[in-house]
């Protein structure tokens, strides 16, 4: 049955066959039978991934398989949602490896698009914590795939957004927790250069992120907040807490019921909202313990905040540049602040090395941006992207629903050598999708 | 500990069921036609909820086996519930009996044959609850599902002759009447959202259902009045109706 599909940005919104299934062998026969696919988790990828002709949702293949609660090793099927992982691990003191800014999402999602978060300069993306894991490609076959087997595949499959096959079984490490708490410490920074530098000074942190005021020009040009974290322990916590120290006190939850119209998001509530949260810190400095949701997923607190933006959607716009060209996200936060476009979310880290064949992190600065979609957005997008080609950096493909196939083979310097490992395992071009259609990888 | 008996486990609602009761902290027995494929949810049984879950080979069609099957349960569960049903072809099953009588045949003989065995056995034991998911479908025929509807239809007046027997023996029979469900049996055809619930609907329902020792009830609750409605239409001019 045909359906209206679209991710979390609400932009672009397809017709799509969608299909869903709970053993192997159905998917098996699905894929063998049908073309034009393109599997497909929880939806909350910003862009086209995982919008295609056909798309297979994972979410029904959802079982968790294997869980060593001595060494912390996790073995799942790739629809299992890391809200329901962390259901499972936490209270056993356990924490998951990597986690992006939401957790309503898949394995098999955080996967493909190797996804990375706040401790990326310690810890790596999600990549680098994968024992092994089984892909369906192309001709049907299931192959499983690790650093060691098969390793082509491997390195196609992570960050590879679903164009070698469906990822349909993951065993990954966990990471050892004694308290479901963050000890966190938030530093305003007065601009850009104060945070840069913060960043460096507050390096030896496990977790760090910076939200940035993008609207704001001259001297506070880029005031920030930096935030920094480290699992708590015990004896980090209050009384109460410590009763319980690996379980979280239950929250109500808020919920955005219908879209907005578009014009509540513009450059004056943004400039209110930015100067609020900037001021509502009142110290430079505030230390405290929190449970681990707010600190990693604040915005999961609002079910379908994406829904802020009103009809049209959004996007959201993540580049990374490389470390020695700092200087680059001046000239980008420029174009911005001077455009009066800014978002809400304005997420500026650090990202530390990483070996990748076409996953998106590398060493340097990325800032993650939301911007409503209206009339001349795209073009001042490509704006944007000259510049981050011009200090060699690159867009996250998650984020991704505009970028030129151009500056895609521009950017990312293992393109060729991906493309080829995609042909090589799914020949017939029969995973594909609205992405790797406009980005040319299978067309 | 508590168990249930899942008869039909390899279904999105199955699944839904097992973990509703297994989060009330019920042990698992989960049969179905290829007890293999369901390792893995046995496997997240165990691992989400910390309840004991077990695996059984069961084909309703085998009738012949079920009374075997029956014993070869390592306990007698507290509840069983019948989950399993083919919707089919309606079009096909009219030009090809084989289709049909799989529908009968998966619907109502099925499901009378193992329930027999497990009534017998609750009726014995003077305990135990008996829920049967039978369908909506089955409250008046209509043109596009009646082989389905049909069966259903059996397998309702089933539950209740079943239901009017079995409570002068101090055992609790439900049936589940769910409308609209987004399941892989459905995903083919579009449904009305708002009348339309999800497998966790009715998991959730079920559990209720049988703590509060419901006689029948309807997932979503609009169901029953939407029925209400269908059942009332006269004859003469239901028959006129493409529905």
């Amino acid at each position: 049955m045909q359906k209206r599909l679209a991710n979390w940005g609400n932009y672009p919104a397809i017709a799509s066959e969608e299909s869903s299934f709970t053993q192997e062998d159905q998917l098996r026969n699905f894929i063998s039978s049908n073309h034009e696919l393109i599997a497909r988790g929880n939806g909350r990828c910003y862009g086209d991934a995982s919008l295609g002709k056909h798309s297979i949702s994972m979410l029904k293949y959802d079982k968790v398989l294997q869980f060593d609660t001595e060494k912390g090793i996790l073995e799942t099927q790739a629809g299992v949602t890391l809200d329901q992982i962390l259901d499972i691990i936490v209270p056993k003191g356990w924490f998951l490896p990597i986690t992006p800014g939401t957790k309503f999402i898949t394995i098999g999602g955080a996967v493909a698009s190797d996804v990375h978060g706040k401790n990326h300069h310690v810890d790596g993306a999600f990549s680098n914590h994968i024992i092994d894991m089984d892909v369906i490609t192309g001709n049907g076959e299931t192959v499983t795939c690790s650093p060691t087997q098969h390793t082509e595949l491997y390195w196609a499959t992570c960050g590879g957004m679903g164009l070698t096959g469906v990822i349909t079984r993951v065993k990954f490490d966990l990471k050892k927790i004694e308290t479901a708490y963050i000890k966190q410490t938030q530093i305003k920074a007065k601009n850009l250069e104060d945070v840069i530098r913060l960043f460096e000074e507050y390096k030896h942190y496990t977790y760090s992120m910076a939200w940035i005021d993008c609207l704001k020009q001259g001297d506070a040009f880029g005031r920030s907040i930096l935030i920094v974290g480290e699992h708590a322990q015990p004896e980090e916590l209050s009384d109460k807490q410590r009763k319980a120290p690996l379980t979280l006190p239950t929250k109500r939850k808020l919920a955005v019921p219908f879209n907005l119209p578009s014009f509540i998001l513009n450059t004056l509530t943004v400039k209110i909202f930015n100067w609020l949260y900037y001021n509502k810190n009142l110290k430079r400095e505030i230390n405290n313990v929190v449970p681990y949701e707010p600190f990693f997923y604040p915005l999961d607190a609002i079910l379908h905040w994406n829904r802020g933006y009103g009809k049209a959607g959004f996007v959201q716009y993540q580049f990374v540049l490389p470390l020695e060209h700092k200087d680059g996200l001046v000239a980008i936060l420029k174009r911005i602040s001077d455009k009066g476009w800014g978002s809400f979310l304005a997420v500026l880290k650090v990202f530390g090395n990483q070996n990748s064949l076409i996953s998106f992190p590398m060493e340097g600065y990325t800032l993650a941006l939301d911007f409503p979609v209206r009339k001349g957005l795209f073009e001042f997008l490509d704006e944007l992207d000259e510049i981050v080609l011009q200090y060699g950096g690159r867009l996250y493909l998650s984020k991704d629903a505009r970028m030129k196939q151009e500056v895609f083979w521009k950017s990312y310097p293992n393109a060729e050598k991906f493309a080829s490992i995609v042909q090589q395992y799914n020949p017939d071009k029969r995973f594909t999708s609205l992405q790797s259609e406009r980005l040319l990888l299978t067309k | 500990m508590a168990s249930v008996l899942i008869l039909g486990a390899g279904s999105d609602m199955a699944v839904a069921i097992a973990r509703e009761f297994a989060a009330k902290k019920y042990d698992i027995l989960l049969a179905g036609r290829n007890s293999q494929a369901l390792v893995p949810l046995q496997q997240d049984l165990q691992i989400r909820f910390n309840v004991k879950a077990t695996v059984h080979d069961f084909d309703a069609l085998a009738f012949d086996t079920h009374t075997a099957f029956y014993k070869s349960l390592p306990q007698i569960p507290d509840i069983t519930i019948c989950v399993f049903g083919y919707l089919g072809e309606q079009e096909k099953a009219q030009e090809d009996w084989q289709e049909s009588a799989r529908i009968i045949h998966t619907n109502y003989t099925g499901a009378v044959s193992i329930l027999n065995v497990v009534a017998e056995s609750y009726a014995a034991s003077g305990k135990g609850v008996i829920v049967g998911i039978s369908s909506v479908a089955g409250e008046r025929g209509r043109m596009s599902n009646y082989m389905y509807g049909s069966a259903k239809a059996g397998f309702t007046a089933y539950l209740s002759g079943l239901r009017n027997r079995l409570f002068h023996k101090g055992v609790h029979v439900m049936s589940v009447q769910p409308g609209f469900v987004n399941t892989r049996m459905t995903q083919h055809l579009k449904l009305p959202p708002v009348i339309t619930g999800q497998p966790e609907d009715v998991a959730a329902a079920i559990y209720k259902g049988v703590v509060k020792k419901k006689n029948t009830i309807y997932v979503k609750w609009h169901w029953r009045y939407i029925m209400l409605i269908i059942k009332s239409i006269p004859e003469g001019i239901f028959k006129k109706l493409k529905l």
